[in-house]
């Protein structure tokens, strides 16, 4: 009886307490709450504030205006007065079929600052491709080599030692990266292949290898090392040789892992800017051929962004570049998300 | 049979073992070449000496602080908002709501998205939408704070860094253990108080990584102050958060790139790269430790 009285007291003192510190608490945890939301804000604004800067390319109600008042200040920079009638023309005839200037974005060329600008995209979408394909090929193979050893194969010693080495590498700043690629690598690759330019995709791509091989190297090693303990055992028990189980059992039951390895290592190279600002020659030319000054989209923006006009076609394509490397970078990520991770989770749990 | 197995077992293992030495080689190699190349110019006074004759001559002293500015304002905004969303996904939320599981889903993004991104963002969103907004409000005529400066670079930078902060709190706070907690609500504390007086200061440690990894990443990011207020050369150092600033990472980019002679200026641009490797990799090393510190005394 006692008992419950003494508890019925002691719970409306906690009540009265309670109330006490009740507001506080709250606007405490609202605050909290709110403050937590910036991250998914930002990512909002980012989405907001990039595509905006961008609609003026597909509003073609503004654009016949904009598009005139943009020859009219190109004529009086034009050396050719006979020629601007004619260009003038064309111009609003384009701008007037609505269409033109996407159009003019699948094109071949980039040249955003001639008399009659173009802005083909195609020229930067393979300068990317061309650098993140160099950087994957040569940087994933060894990465995912490299966690394997450390994983699978190396003494303990080894692998406390290995390990921190290539951590390090992750810490180098992307400047440095494409600092040393500018001096040292390019001219040593001219000199063992002799490349007519100096700068080129492959340059610019080895230099992204050396970005990326630390992702690829760190997650891979994480997936190698959740494979469960069982399976290795079962498989050495079953005569199998440490090689032999590391290559067909460990490295299979680990490749969705390994695969969003490698997709985040594709996210790093294509959103790469400084590297590929400072290694690639960063001309903007359509071809197949590796050993050729690339220029990719997001040197594109660093390049040109300080250069260009607020308001500007110019802008707002550079800023459609954004977009299609935020766009990019969000479709990886979820497909890393959604794909990968779940498919890793069912495939341990299943066990 | 077994002699084929054999080779091919010591082919695979060898060429293993070869991709891990080829790694630590690119590392040896690249550091190695930057403190030859750096150390020959390397004095007290290209330390704290405004560069002159041009840029051809002087130290780095004006991007030195720049860039101590720069994750310095970045760090005030950044860690606590870091910290606290942290927090809240690890105290407050329920891990299974769509709202935690967005925020989540925020900052996995955020930290995939491309810097030079973050740039634009920096561009459109606080020099354009804020700063010209401030401007047009003030009915100033002059551009003070519609155009890049220290600020918006280091709150662009504030929020690319973000994710390593939460990341890293998020794991300090995971690591305090619940036996701690659950005693201090069964005194009577409440849950704020329980964080308070509890939670946080024992993962003050985890809060520090955060901050310095933030730092060290800060410090290494070029692109997305390109266009958001670092300037080439500035012949006064920034005084008021709406000047710009220079810059080690951009001093480097710039020097490389765009100078007339860049020959001339090897040294320079060596002396200035060695500088911003030691800065982050200092900044790395202790972050390094402190983790360290942390997982020792999660596990006991």
């Amino acid at each position: 009886m006692t008992s419950i009285n003494a508890k019925k007291a002691g719970s409306q003192s906690a009540l009265s307490m309670k109330k006490k510190f009740r507001v506080a608490e709250f606007l405490i945890e609202q605050f909290i709450r709110f403050t937590a939301f910036i991250s998914l804000a930002v990512i909002l604004l980012i989405f907001i504030f990039v595509f905006r800067e961008t609609l003026p390319i597909f509003t073609s109600a503004s654009r016949p205006a904009s598009a005139a008042a943009q020859t009219e200040v190109q004529e009086t920079y034009g050396e050719e007065p006979t020629a601007v009638p004619a260009s003038a023309a064309v111009t609003s005839v384009d701008a007037s079929e609505g269409d033109a200037s996407v159009r003019n974005l699948a094109g071949g060329q980039w040249q955003p600052v001639s008399s009659t600008p173009k802005f083909g995209l195609i020229p930067l979408v393979i300068g990317s491709i061309k650098v993140t394909l160099v950087a994957i090929l040569i940087g994933g193979p060894i990465a995912i080599f490299a966690a394997l050893f450390t994983s699978a194969f190396a003494p303990r010693w080894a692998k406390e030692t290995m390990k921190p080495i290539i951590e390090i590498l992750a810490g180098i700043p992307s400047v440095v990266i494409g600092f040393f690629a500018l001096i040292v690598l390019a001219s040593f690759f001219q000199n063992v292949f002799g490349f007519t330019y100096r700068l080129n995709g492959f340059v610019g791509g080895v230099a992204l290898a050396l970005a990326v091989m630390p992702i690829i190297y760190t997650i891979t090693d994480d997936a190698l090392s959740r494979v469960p303990k069982a399976l290795t055992e079962a498989s050495l028990a079953l005569g199998a040789s440490r090689w032999e189980t590391a290559l067909y059992v460990v490295l299979p039951a680990a490749t969705p892992g390994v695969f969003a390895a490698i997709l985040l290592g594709i996210g790093r190279a294509f959103g790469e800017t400084m590297i590929v600002l400072m290694a690639t020659g960063n001309a903007a030319m359509v071809s197949a051929g590796l050993f050729e000054p690339v220029r990719t989209m997001t040197a594109t923006i660093g390049a040109e962004m300080a250069e260009v006009v607020f308001g500007d076609t110019h802008y707002n394509v550079l800023f459609l570049i954004g977009s299609i490397l935020f766009l990019f970078a969000f479709s990886l990520n979820v497909v890393a998300e959604l794909f990968v991770r779940k498919r890793l989770m069912k495939r341990f749990e299943g066990m | 049979m077994t002699l084929k197995r054999k080779l091919l077992g010591s082919t695979v293992t060898g060429l293993t073992a070869l991709a891990a030495l080829l790694i630590m080689l690119i590392v040896v190699v690249i550091i190695g070449d930057i403190v030859i190349g750096g150390w020959h110019t390397l004095s007290w006074k290209f330390l704290t000496e405004a560069p002159s004759e041009g840029m051809t001559g002087g130290g780095i002293f004006p991007a030195i602080i720049g860039t101590f500015l720069l994750v310095m304002i970045m760090s005030i905004v950044g860690v606590p908002v870091g910290t606290i969303t942290a927090i809240y996904l690890s105290e407050y939320a329920n891990a299974r709501s769509a709202l935690a599981r967005s925020i989540r889903f925020a900052v996995n993004t955020l930290s995939g998205v491309p810097a030079i991104v973050f740039g634009l963002f920096g561009l459109g969103f606080f020099v354009q939408f804020i700063g010209g907004g401030i401007d047009k409000l003030g009915a100033g005529t002059e551009l003070r704070w519609g155009q890049p400066n220290i600020l918006w670079a280091s709150l662009t930078m504030a929020l690319l860094t973000l994710p390593v902060v939460i990341v890293s709190v998020e794991e300090a706070i995971k690591a305090v253990p619940r036996e701690l907690r659950e005693a201090s609500l069964a005194l009577g504390a409440t849950k704020w108080e329980t964080i308070w007086k509890i939670v946080l200061p024992n993962s003050m440690t985890g809060i520090l990584t955060g901050g310095i990894l933030a730092v060290s990443r800060g410090a290494g990011e070029v692109a997305p102050i390109l266009f958001t207020g670092a300037a080439y050369f500035l012949p006064h150092l920034p005084s008021s958060l709406s000047d710009q600033f220079m810059e080690l990472g951009y001093h480097v980019y710039i020097m490389s790139t765009q100078s007339p002679d860049v020959e001339a200026t090897l040294g320079i641009q060596y002396a200035t790269t060695l500088v911003l490797l030691v800065l982050t990799f200092t900044l790395n090393f202790s972050a390094i430790f402190l983790r360290y510190k942390i997982r020792k005394r999660a596990f006991q």
